[in-house]
C-alpha cells in the first residue's frame, strides 16, 4: 500500500481510502455461507401465509376459518381485527408535509380491503406449504365495491371516495411559487410544452422482505430477524405499535439480497407477523413469495406531468412551470410517508440549472392500488427526466445543439456555495467539470457524424443527455424534523481486541452495496491496521450504536464519517498506551499495517498485537495511576446542509429500430461526483447497478393493472426488469468536489444511476426519432409506445 | 407459491404412463410450464405423472426423409444436434430464441408442442414444417398433421388419457429455404411477433410458402392468402408486399399486455419482409 500513487487528500501510509478493496463479506457470499432470513430456522418455527384481498375494494361482510384452522399442521388463524387488538394502527403523515392527511391504518384489513393484495386473514401452520392450503379453505364473503384505481380520475367528483370522512381522494397538495413565472413565459422566444407519464413501478428485490419474529413471554422480548434497511427504525416501530420498551425490542438483519428503498417501511403483513408469535408464543417465519412481493411491496414513480419551459433566444431557461400528479394507494406509507417523492420533484426539477422562474403543483393522490413510497432515487427519476426532456424540446426549438443550451444553463462552477430556486443548498457542485470530463470521454462529434450517415440507410441513431443532481446523506430535515422515529445520525464503534484485530460496529446496513467494504477501508485507514484484521458487524440493534441504516445514500457519507472520527480516537487511544509502554511522546508515533512505529522513519516499535496483549493480560505493568482504553465511539450527523447534493451527467447511444418499435442500448456514460471516493469499484457498480435500474424504468418494468385494480403481470415473466443481453457497456468517471461537512469528504453515490438513466435514455431516443417528426413523453418506452409515436400503429 | 398436495408417479414405460392417466393426472416432463402453474396454484392435478427417464421417447433419428424427434428431447439437444442443423434447419434457428439455457435444459418437445401456447417457437416450426405429431394412448398409436393438431387456444387434438411420443418434420429439401424473424421484448421473451418461413423455391420462383407465425391467434397461424401471394412469383417488393397485405385476412391476433392486434399485425408483417428478403438473398 506504501507505494501506491496519490489518490486523495487522505493519503498516508497505510491508506486504503480512494483504492478498489475486495469486500470482506464476498468471500462469505461466494461460497454460498451467506445467511439470508429465511435461511434461520428457529426451534418450534411455525410459518404464516396470508390471505390477501382479491379485489381492489371490497368489504369483508363475514369470514368463515373453521375448515383452515381444523387443516393438517394448522396453528393458527386470525383476522385483521384480532391482530388489531395487540397492536396500534399506524398513521403515514409526515408534519413538515403540511395538509398531509392519511387515516390510521391496521397491520390487516379489517371491515374492508383497499387495494387488491391487502392481508385479510392470517394462517400459522407448520409449513408454508400447509399454511397455504389452509389459506384456500378460508371463505370470505365479498362485497366487491367501485373502485378508484385510476389516479387521475380518483379526483374526479363522480369517482369512489377511498375514505369517507376526507370527501375526497386528495392526500396532499403542495404549491411552490418563485419569481415571476408569468412575466418570464410572456418574455420568452420560445416556449416548449410537454405531458409526461412514467409508469408504475416496483423494486423486484432478489430476496423478498423476510421476517422470522420470536416473542419471549418470560422476558415480554421480541425478536425479529428481519431483512431490512433499518433495524433501528423497525425497533422503534414494532416498540411503539406494540406498547413495548424499545430495549424490549431487538432487530437482527443478517444478509440482505437486495433493498432498493423496498425493505424500509412498515408492511402489514410484517407487523402481523410480530402479533402471530405474541399470540402463538413460537417465532414464526413469513416470506412472501414473488407474487405477493408484487402486491404486497410498496410500489413506485407513477406521475402524470404537465410541464413547460419558457426560454430566451440565446438558450437561456427562463422559467420552469409544471402540474404533477402521482397515485399512492389507499394510505401514505408509514413512517416516511408517500409525500416525499413528489416534494423531491418539486424541490430538485431544474436544480443542475441557473433559474429564476419556478412554479409547481404536486398533487398526491389516493386509490385502490398498493402502496406506493420511497424506492432507489425518489423522485429523482421523474424530475431528471422531465427536466432534461424539455431542455432537448426547447434546444430543438431554437435550433440548438443539446450541449451548447446545457452549457448556457449549468450553474457556474465557481458558483458555490449556492441555492436553487426552491431553496436547497449546494455546498459544491461541479457540473461544468462533469460536463467536460463527460464529453472526453464520448466522442460527440463522432457520434454525431455517426448519425449522419446511419440516417442515409435508414438506421436512426440517438445521443441523449441528462444533467441532474442527486439527494445524499440527508440531515434530520429529512424525515426526523417530520416526527418520524428515524435517525439522521449513524453511529461506529471500534475495538482493538487482544492480539490487536479491529471490531467495527455500526448502525448501517450491508444490503449487498459495500457498506461493510467502506466502513473497514476508512477504519483501516483511521487506526492503522490492514483489512485482513478487521471485523465488521451491523444489523443488530443489540451491539451495533444507534443509526438510521441504509438508505437515500447516506452509508458512506455519515457512517463512513463516524468509522473515520472513531479511527481517529482509537488510534490516539493506541498512541496514549504505547507511548506510555515506549517512553515515548504519542504525537512522535504513528500506526501503519498492524504495528505502532516511528513517525518519522516508520520503523516497528511495537506491534498492535503486543499492546493489546499488555492493556488486557499485563495491565500490572502500566502505571498504577493510569487506565488504558482501546474502544471508542462516535457519531456523525450532517449539521452544514441538510443534503450533501452530489451532481452527474449522463449520456446515452441507442439504435432504434423504426419498424419494431425496440430500442437497443448502444453504449453509455456517466461522469458523477460523490465527493471523496472511498471505493472506485464499488461506486462505480453502484453508478452501473443504479443505471440498469433506471433503464429498467425508461425500456421495461412497468405494474400493469386492469381496470379494476387487479394487477395484470404480477410474475417475473410477464413483469420485466431488466436482464444482461440488452445492457450496455456503461462507462464510468469521476469528479472530486469533497463535502465541507466531513473530514471525510464522501457523499453518496447509490441513487444517481437511477436519477439520471430514465432522462438520457428518453433523450436518446427521441433525438433518434427527431427526422420522423415523432417524440415520446412516456416510460416506460415500450415498442408499442415507441410505434405509436411514429405513427404505425393505433 | 407452494402447490397444492399431489400424488407422484414415476412409471417405467410409456405403457405405464398411460394406464397412469386415468383420471385426475397431468405429465410431468419438462415442467418449465406446468411447475409454475402448480406453484401458482392455477392447476392441482391429483397425480403427477413423471415421464422423465423413460428413453423410449428421447432422442433425434432420421429415417428416409424423415426426422423423427422424441417427446422427451430437451430444446438444448436439438440446440446442438448436427443433425437438426442440416436436416431440419429452421428448428435450429428458431430453437435460441426459446427462453434461456437454462429453461432449454429442462424444457422438451413433447411439453412445448402439448403446451401449445401460440407464441411458442415449435409448435410453429411444426406446423411451417407441416410436420405430424405421434401420440399414445390406450386406444393404441396414432399420427395427427401438425394442421389438425392446433385446434385453439391452448387446445390440441391430444385426448384425455394420451401422450405425445415425439414429432415427425420432413427433412429439408434443397429447394427449401428456411427463415425465422421474431421481436421480443427481451431475449428469451416469447415474441410479441414471430414468422416460421418455409419457402420452396424452384430458381427464383416461390413455388410454396409456408409462413407461420406465432403470438397472431390463438394457435400458430399459418398465413395461406400470403402463401398463396407469393406461389408462382420471385421475392421482391411486389410480392413481399402482396403477402403482407394477405396478413390482415391470414392472421387473427389479439391484445395483450405488450401489444395491441393491431401492433401485432404490423410487426408481422415487418417480420414477414425480414425473412422473405434474407430468404431471397440467400
Amino acid at each position: 500500500m506504501a507505494d501506491s500513487p496519490v489518490v486523495t487528500v487522505h493519503d498516508r501510509p497505510n491508506s486504503y481510502i480512494g483504492r478498489s478493496v475486495p469486500r470482506p463479506n464476498v468471500q462469505r457470499l461466494l461460497h454460498g455461507r451467506g445467511t439470508f432470513t429465511d435461511d434461520i430456522k428457529l426451534p418450534r418455527m411455525v410459518h404464516a401465509a396470508y390471505l390477501r384481498s382479491p379485489f381492489a375494494h371490497a368489504d369483508i361482510k363475514s369470514i368463515n376459518a373453521d375448515a383452515a384452522k381444523a387443516a393438517p399442521g394448522v396453528a393458527g388463524v386470525f383476522t385483521g381485527k384480532e391482530i388489531a387488538e395487540l397492536c396500534e394502527p399506524w398513521v403515514g403523515v409526515l408534519s413538515h408535509l403540511e395538509g398531509m392527511r392519511s387515516p390510521p391504518q391496521y397491520p390487516m384489513a379489517i371491515d374492508r380491503a383497499r387495494w387488491q393484495g391487502e392481508p385479510v386473514v392470517a394462517v400459522v401452520a407448520e409449513t408454508r406449504a400447509q399454511a397455504e392450503d389452509a389459506v384456500e379453505l378460508v371463505e370470505v364473503d365479498w362485497a366487491e365495491l367501485p373502485a378508484a384505481c385510476d389516479m387521475t380520475a380518483a379526483l374526479d367528483a363522480d369517482a369512489p371516495v377511498i375514505h369517507e370522512e376526507y370527501g375526497n381522494n386528495l392526500c396532499w397538495e403542495r404549491i411552490v411559487d418563485e419569481g415571476d413565472v408569468d412575466a418570464a413565459f410572456d418574455q420568452a422566444a420560445v416556449v416548449v410544452e410537454d405531458e409526461f407519464t412514467f409508469g408504475r413501478h416496483t423494486g423486484v428485490t432478489l430476496e423478498p422482505r423476510a421476517i422470522i419474529s420470536s416473542w419471549d413471554p418470560s422476558e415480554e422480548q421480541l425478536t425479529v430477524y428481519m431483512s431490512t434497511q433499518g433495524p433501528h427504525m423497525l425497533q422503534a416501530i414494532f416498540a411503539k405499535h406494540f406498547g413495548l420498551e424499545e430495549h424490549r425490542v431487538r432487530v437482527i438483519c443478517k444478509d440482505v439480497g437486495g433493498a432498493f428503498g423496498i425493505k424500509v417501511h412498515t408492511y402489514g403483513d410484517e407487523i402481523a407477523t410480530a402479533a402471530l408469535t405474541m399470540l402463538l408464543k413460537r417465532p414464526v417465519k413469513f416470506i412472501p413469495d414473488r407474487m405477493e412481493s408484487f402486491t404486497a411491496d410498496i410500489h413506485a414513480r407513477h406521475h402524470t406531468i404537465k410541464a413547460r419551459m419558457a426560454v430566451a433566444e440565446d438558450g437561456k431557461i427562463l422559467a420552469i412551470d409544471f402540474d404533477d400528479l402521482t397515485g399512492i394507494g389507499p394510505y401514505s406509507m408509514y413512517p416516511r410517508s408517500s409525500g416525499i417523492e413528489i416534494n423531491q420533484v418539486l424541490n430538485l426539477t431544474g436544480g443542475p440549472y441557473t433559474i429564476e422562474n419556478y412554479r409547481a403543483r404536486g398533487r398526491v393522490v389516493f386509490q385502490n392500488k398498493p402502496l406506493m413510497c420511497q424506492y432507489r432515487a425518489v423522485g429523482h427519476p421523474i424530475a431528471t427526466a422531465m427536466q432534461e426532456a424539455l431542455v432537448d424540446h426547447a434546444a430543438q426549438a431554437l435550433g440548438m445543439d443539446v450541449v451548447e443550451i446545457r452549457e448556457k444553463n449549468l450553474v457556474p462552477d465557481d458558483a458555490y456555495p449556492t441555492k436553487s430556486i426552491t431553496g436547497m443548498p449546494f455546498d459544491k457542485l461541479s457540473h461544468h467539470a462533469a460536463k467536460d470530463k463527460l464529453l472526453g470521454m464520448v466522442d460527440y462529434a463522432g457520434l454525431r457524424a455517426d448519425q449522419e450517415k446511419a440516417r442515409e440507410s435508414g438506421i436512426y441513431r440517438g445521443i441523449g443527455f441528462a444533467c441532474m443532481i442527486e439527494v445524499t446523506s440527508p440531515s434530520p430535515m429529512f424525515y426526523g424534523v417530520g416526527g418520524a422515529p428515524i435517525s439522521a445520525q449513524d453511529g461506529v464503534t471500534l475495538r482493538l481486541d487482544a492480539k490487536g484485530n479491529l471490531i467495527v460496529a455500526s448502525g448501517v446496513t450491508e444490503q449487498g452495496q459495500g457498506a461493510e467494504a467502506v466502513l473497514s477501508q476508512v477504519a483501516a485507514t483511521a487506526v492503522g491496521v490492514t483489512p485482513d484484521k478487521i471485523k465488521i458487524i451491523t444489523g443488530d440493534t443489540e451491539i451495533t450504536p444507534y443509526g438510521g441504516g441504509t438508505w437515500a445514500s447516506r452509508g458512506t457519507g455519515i457512517a463512513g464519517e463516524a468509522a473515520a472520527q472513531a479511527g481517529h480516537a482509537l488510534r490516539d487511544q493506541v498512541l496514549e498506551v504505547a507511548g506510555i509502554m515506549l517512553q515515548s511522546e504519542p504525537r512522535k508515533l504513528d500506526i501503519r499495517d498492524n504495528a505502532v512505529v516511528d513517525a518519522d522513519t516508520g520503523n516497528e516499535r511495537i506491534s498492535l498485537a503486543e499492546v493489546g496483549r499488555v492493556v488486557y493480560y499485563r495491565a500490572d505493568t502500566l502505571p498504577k495511576d493510569y487506565q488504558s482504553e482501546l474502544i471508542a465511539t462516535r457519531h456523525h450527523v450532517p449539521k452544514k446542509f441538510p443534503f450533501a447534493f452530489t451532481n452527474g451527467i449522463h449520456c446515452s447511444h441507442v439504435e432504434v429500430d423504426v419498424d419494431t418499435g425496440v430500442v437497443k442500448l448502444l453504449n453509455y456514460w456517466v461522469v458523477e461526483d460523490c465527493g471523496t471516493v472511498i471505493n472506485p469499484l464499488l461506486v462505480e457498480e453502484q453508478v452501473r447497478g443504479g443505471v440498469i435500474q433506471g433503464i429498467g424504468g425508461a425500456l421495461y418494468e412497468e405494474c400493469l393493472y386492469s381496470d379494476e385494480g387487479q394487477l395484470l403481470n404480477g410474475n417475473l415473466a410477464d413483469y420485466l426488469v431488466p436482464m444482461a443481453a440488452e445492457m450496455p457497456d456503461i462507462q464510468v468517471g469521476h469528479v472530486t468536489s469533497p463535502n465541507s461537512d466531513s473530514e471525510l469528504g464522501a457523499k453518496g453515490a447509490g441513487e444517481g444511476g437511477t436519477g439520471g438513466a430514465p432522462a438520457a435514455i428518453l433523450n436518446a431516443v427521441n433525438d433518434a426519432l427527431l427526422p420522423l417528426g415523432a417524440r415520446l413523453t412516456v416510460n416506460p418506452m415500450t415498442p408499442e409506445r415507441v410505434l405509436r409515436a411514429l405513427g404505425k400503429t393505433e | 407459491m407452494k402447490p397444492a398436495p399431489f400424488n407422484y408417479a414415476k412409471p417405467s414405460s410409456v405403457d405405464e404412463a398411460i394406464s397412469l392417466l386415468d383420471g385426475d393426472a397431468t405429465l410431468l416432463a419438462g415442467g418449465q410450464s406446468l411447475v409454475a402453474t402448480l406453484n401458482m396454484r392455477l392447476s392441482a392435478p391429483d397425480l403427477l405423472v413423471d415421464i422423465n427417464g423413460l428413453e423410449e421417447l428421447s432422442g433425434i433419428s432420421v429415417d428416409g426423409g424423415t426426422v423423427r424427434i422424441g417427446a422427451l428431447t430437451r430444446h438444448r439437444e436439438l440446440e446442438r444436434s448436427e443433425v437438426i442443423a442440416a436436416q431440419a434447419p429452421l428448428i435450429a434457428e428458431a430453437v435460441p430464441l426459446i427462453a434461456h439455457p437454462a429453461i432449454r435444459n429442462r424444457g422438451t418437445v413433447g411439453g412445448s408442442i402439448a403446451f401449445a401456447d401460440p407464441a411458442a417457437e415449435l409448435p410453429a416450426c411444426l406446423l411451417a414444417l407441416d410436420g405430424a405429431v405421434e401420440i399414445a394412448g390406450s386406444g393404441g398409436r396414432r399420427k395427427v398433421g401438425a394442421g389438425e393438431f392446433f385446434r385453439g387456444l391452448y387446445d390440441t387434438a391430444l385426448e384425455d388419457g394420451e401422450l405425445i411420443t415425439a414429432i415427425e418434420v420432413p427433412a429439408a429439401a434443397g429447394n427449401q429455404r428456411f427463415a425465422v424473424e421474431e421481436v421480443a421484448r427481451r431475449h428469451g421473451d416469447y415474441g410479441m411477433a414471430g414468422v416460421m418461413a418455409s419457402v420452396t423455391v424452384n430458381g427464383e420462383t416461390v413455388e410454396a410458402a409456408r409462413l407461420v407465425y406465432i403470438a397472431a391467434g390463438g394457435t400458430p397461424m399459418l398465413a395461406e392468402g400470403a402463401g398463396a401471394a407469393l406461389a408462382g412469383n420471385a421475392i421482391d417488393e411486389a410480392s413481399i408486399g402482396a403477402a403482407q397485405s394477405a396478413l390482415e385476412g391470414d392472421l387473427d391476433p389479439f391484445d395483450d399486455m405488450n401489444s395491441t392486434a393491431a401492433t401485432k399485425l404490423h410487426l408481422a408483417r415487418v417480420m414477414t419482409e425480414r425473412a422473405l428478403k434474407r430468404i431471397a438473398g440467400a
